[in-house]
């Protein structure tokens, strides 16, 4: 549990310090999550470990309970944005309908496209567990 | 101490709102449970109302209420940096789906900057709500860096960003079943790429595939938008 945990801040640590640092365009988590998968890859040669034991090791059973609940870490930044509500009113109108239409086009171009290009290159299709 | 002051002493607590934001999730959990998981039923969105009707009943400031809630934010972090496991995990999934990717990737972030922008422009919305609307498929954090570099509000962006992740996750099953798609990988980069982290919860939620391409279009787009937003900006909002 506290290995896990480590491992998992340490990666943030490294990724912050770098988007800091380097100025790089990605927030630090983002950088921290490549760094701890070529990590992973980088020790998975070194000592090779079976996708079972990793699922079951202290960094995968820390990343399976923090992501099982990852709808709850939204809450204490969704609560903040409650009180800018009245800002939304004053367009409340343009900005839902922006929303709204914006994110079916959003999500129908993506996956129209991801399909498409995958369909086109010959992929199959990859139906997940 | 009678009732009533222990009361005001205990909602000035980190403790009691740490606990009324796990206590509202629970709640807000167990009803989408009941509901078999229908994503009208989004557990954020319930726990969100929760927390902020019983913040304006007790007359709480977020500021105290943030002091306890802090806890459960800043596990943010370490989750986004967790999705490395599920994503090495599938790795020879997502090599496989690179060439789709970079597509998607791509017109998907165009597509959500221009139609949101085109749609309030075309309503007569100003053009500080235009800019602070252009980045709002992306992460809170970097979505409000993007809005503050151009002269929006970030306070608005960040409203406009978790109502686009809340009606992401409601709207992507129902879309992806009406549409006949049934890649989970595409399904879940779709719902990352449009609605962030919420979309990555929801997409979780729906299948491990899913949920580990969302995390990947998630990541791919917070470094994509803040490029593209001031480039086609200046052709919508002038």
């Amino acid at each position: 549990m506290v290995r896990g945990f480590f491992w998992l801040l340490a990666c943030q640590l490294a990724g912050e310090a770098m988007a800091r640092g380097l100025g790089l365009p990605a927030p630090g988590p983002v950088i921290g999550l490549a760094l701890m998968t070529l990590g992973l890859a980088l020790w998975n040669r070194l000592y090779p470990i079976s996708d079972s034991e990793l699922a079951e090791s202290e960094v995968g059973r820390a990343s399976t309970g923090l992501l099982g609940s990852l709808s709850l870490l939204f809450v204490p930044a969704g609560v903040g944005v409650v009180q800018y509500f009245g800002l939304l009113r004053e367009h409340g109108v343009a900005l839902a309908l922006a929303l709204v239409i914006s994110t079916v086009l959003t999500l129908a171009a993506t996956v129209g496209v991801f399909v498409g290009v995958k369909r086109w290159i010959g992929a199959g299709e990859d139906r997940g567990a | 101490m009678n009732s009533f002051r222990l009361w005001v002493y205990l909602q000035t607590t980190p403790l009691f709102w740490l606990t009324a934001t796990l206590a509202a999730f629970l709640i807000a959990d167990g009803l989408a449970r009941l509901a078999r998981r229908n994503p009208l039923v989004n557990p954020v969105l319930i726990s969100i109302a929760l927390v902020a009707t019983l913040l304006r009943l007790s007359g709480t400031d977020y500021q105290t209420y943030f002091n306890g809630a802090q806890f459960v934010h800043f596990l943010l972090g370490p989750a986004t940096v967790a999705l490395a496991i599920p994503l090495y995990r599938n790795l020879a999934l997502v090599r496989r789906n690179l060439a789709p990717m970079a597509a998607a990737l791509t017109v998907g972030a165009v597509i959500a900057i221009l139609s949101s922008v085109a749609v309030a422009a075309a309503l007569g919305a100003p053009r500080v709500v235009l800019i602070s609307l252009a980045p709002k498929s992306v992460t809170a954090g970097v979505a409000m860096a993007v809005s503050e570099g151009l002269g929006g509000l970030p306070p608005l962006t960040a409203a406009l960003v978790i109502a686009t992740g809340i009606i992401g996750a409601i709207v992507v099953t129902p879309m992806m079943n009406a549409l006949g798609i049934r890649d989970y990988a595409a399904r879940g980069f779709a719902a990352g790429l449009a609605s962030h982290g919420i979309g990555t919860a929801r997409a979780f939620m729906v299948d491990p595939v899913a949920g580990v391409f969302a995390g990947i279009a998630m990541g791919l787009n917070a470094v994509v938008t803040p490029i593209v937003v001031p480039l086609i900006l200046p052709f919508l909002a002038p």
